[in-house]
């Protein structure tokens, strides 16, 4: 049969298609090849591969850089599920080693130190698809603008505090319902005011909801923190500390992966909360210095 | 007649499909337990993670009533994750359902960088080829007997298969905005 249509790789629908098949699941951070295979193994959707999770990073302090890329093959030779790894805001050779690399997604992570102060990464001249972080709208549908294929939310990464997770969301769920009420002359004068690009405020006006997918993280330590945020209306989470840094990390990725799915199920939630161990110590959020707040980052 | 369309929704692009059937003025049913496939006259089974999806399915016990339903004659369809979660071998250990006598090779055109759109002719798919979207996606390297071909890429690798009311797709129609292949599911559901 030579009847079939010409071949179109890296397009639009190919980069956020991917994030589309991680909805409704825990993408888990690991930094061997062991914790990879835990996580899958716990049923993870994918894995972001890092140096140090995010509670390490606050308590060695330091530059926090993309992680080494002899740790990044290891661990894509451990699992099936996809590979994403971390690259340091505005810094696109980084993310272009990674891309060398074959990693599934990047993330242009705030829990990183920023390599730039000014500008965010071009995303859209990549073949590979990239995740950012967001606080609201605004911040969201600029790095949709820059050529992001998914976003989460920034929340407070290292922490074990929901909070900011949840202020996160909460807002951007807030903006999107706001948006769908506006006449388009509004959209205009609210695009303006939230610095977006116009044709994506209209764009997620007209579809109810964030134009690409949409996941929770930072700060998400247990079931419970898990199926709250799916039921603020996100498409998925990220932990991060929450899992390797407990006293149970197998038992309790299970869990929250059980509580991504059937977060409407309260009893459910209860039932795998069972006797998990210790989770992670954690911060309060309130308890941090302006200066010690990751979310902040970004432009 | 309308008729209910169960999607299991463990992980994956779910509302995706719900929403391809929502199109077709046809009821879709998120399957969280198997409870939840009460009364339903067919099954998708979405695009995703199989790893994820096949760990839940068995934690919940979806062995049993899928099969069942396959047995009753409904008509059951995997698409990506799906496709692979139906197949008889993937050439690894992770949970099947062994429902198409196939051998699929997962990821097998590489990383994400690899995937990629292509128009496809389906057999039984009138109205010019169809769009195409593969997503890591796995292909069928050897079908049993009584497994038909649908659709295979230029170079012959299969992308499509049918066994009586058993289909499996490579690719995503639900990513598209072409209900031929939902329509003719559903079409096929009313029927049996």
């Amino acid at each position: 049969m030579s009847s079939n249509g010409a071949v179109s790789k890296n397009t639009e629908t190919v980069k956020r298609g991917l994030a589309q098949m991680l909805k409704g699941g825990v993408i888990m951070d690991v930094v061997t090849a062991e914790q990879a295979r835990i996580a899958e193994d716990a049923g993870a959707a994918a894995v972001m591969a890092l140096e140090r999770v995010p509670a390490d990073i606050r308590a060695q302090g330091g530059v926090a850089r993309m992680a080494d890329p002899e740790k990044i093959l290891e661990i894509q030779a451990a699992v099936t599920i996809p590979v994403m790894a971390k690259c340091r805001i505005g810094h696109f050779v980084e993310a272009e080693v990674l891309q060398s690399l074959g990693v599934d997604y990047i993330d242009e992570s705030e829990v990183l130190t920023p390599a730039d102060e000014e500008h965010h990464v071009a995303k859209s001249g990549f073949d590979v698809p990239f995740v950012c972080g967001c606080r609201n709208l605004g911040e969201a549908l600029r790095r949709i603008g820059e050529g992001a294929a998914m976003i989460r939310t920034k929340g407070e990464a290292g922490t074990g505090d929901v909070v900011e997770a949840v202020r996160h969301m909460r807002r951007v769920m807030s903006e999107l319902r706001q948006i769908q009420h506006m006449r388009p002359d509004e959209l205009f004068a609210y695009a303006k005011d939230i610095q977006a690009p116009v044709h994506l405020v209209q764009e997620a006006a007209e579809l109810g909801r964030m134009p690409v997918v949409n996941f929770a993280a930072g700060g998400i330590a247990t079931p419970a923190d898990a199926a709250l945020m799916m039921r603020l209306g996100c498409d998925g989470n990220f932990v991060g500390s929450g899992i390797f840094k407990s006293g149970d990390p197998a038992q309790r990725a299970r869990a929250i992966v059980e509580a991504t799915t059937n977060f409407e199920d309260s009893a459910l939630v209860a039932e795998v909360s069972r006797n998990l161990g210790e989770p992670m110590v954690g911060i309060a959020n309130s308890s941090l210095q302006p200066e010690e707040m990751l979310a902040g980052r970004g432009w | 007649m309308s008729v209910r369309i169960g999607v299991l929704a463990l992980q994956g692009d779910f509302a995706e499909h719900g929403a391809m059937l929502g199109r077709l003025d046809t009821q879709a049913v998120e399957v969280r337990q198997p409870s939840d496939m009460a009364g339903i006259a067919g099954l998708i089974i979405p695009g995703g993670e199989s790893t994820t999806i096949g760990k839940l399915m068995e934690r919940y016990g979806f062995r049993e009533p899928i099969c069942h339903l396959a047995e009753t004659g409904k008509p059951i369809w995997g698409t990506c994750a799906g496709l692979i979660l139906m197949a008889r071998d993937v050439g690894r250990t992770q949970p099947l359902l062994n429902l198409l006598d196939i051998t699929v090779e997962r990821n097998a055109f590489g990383r994400q960088t690899d995937s990629f759109e292509t128009d496809l002719e389906i057999e039984g798919i009138s109205g010019g080829p169809f769009p195409a979207v593969f997503i890591r996606a796995p292909v069928v390297r050897e079908v049993g007997p009584g497994v038909q071909v649908l659709s295979r890429l230029d170079d012959g690798t299969i992308v499509a298969v049918r066994h009586g009311r058993l289909f499996g797709t490579s690719f995503h129609p639900e990513l598209t905005g072409d209900t031929r292949l939902h329509a003719g599911f559903v079409e096929m559901a009313r029927q049996a």
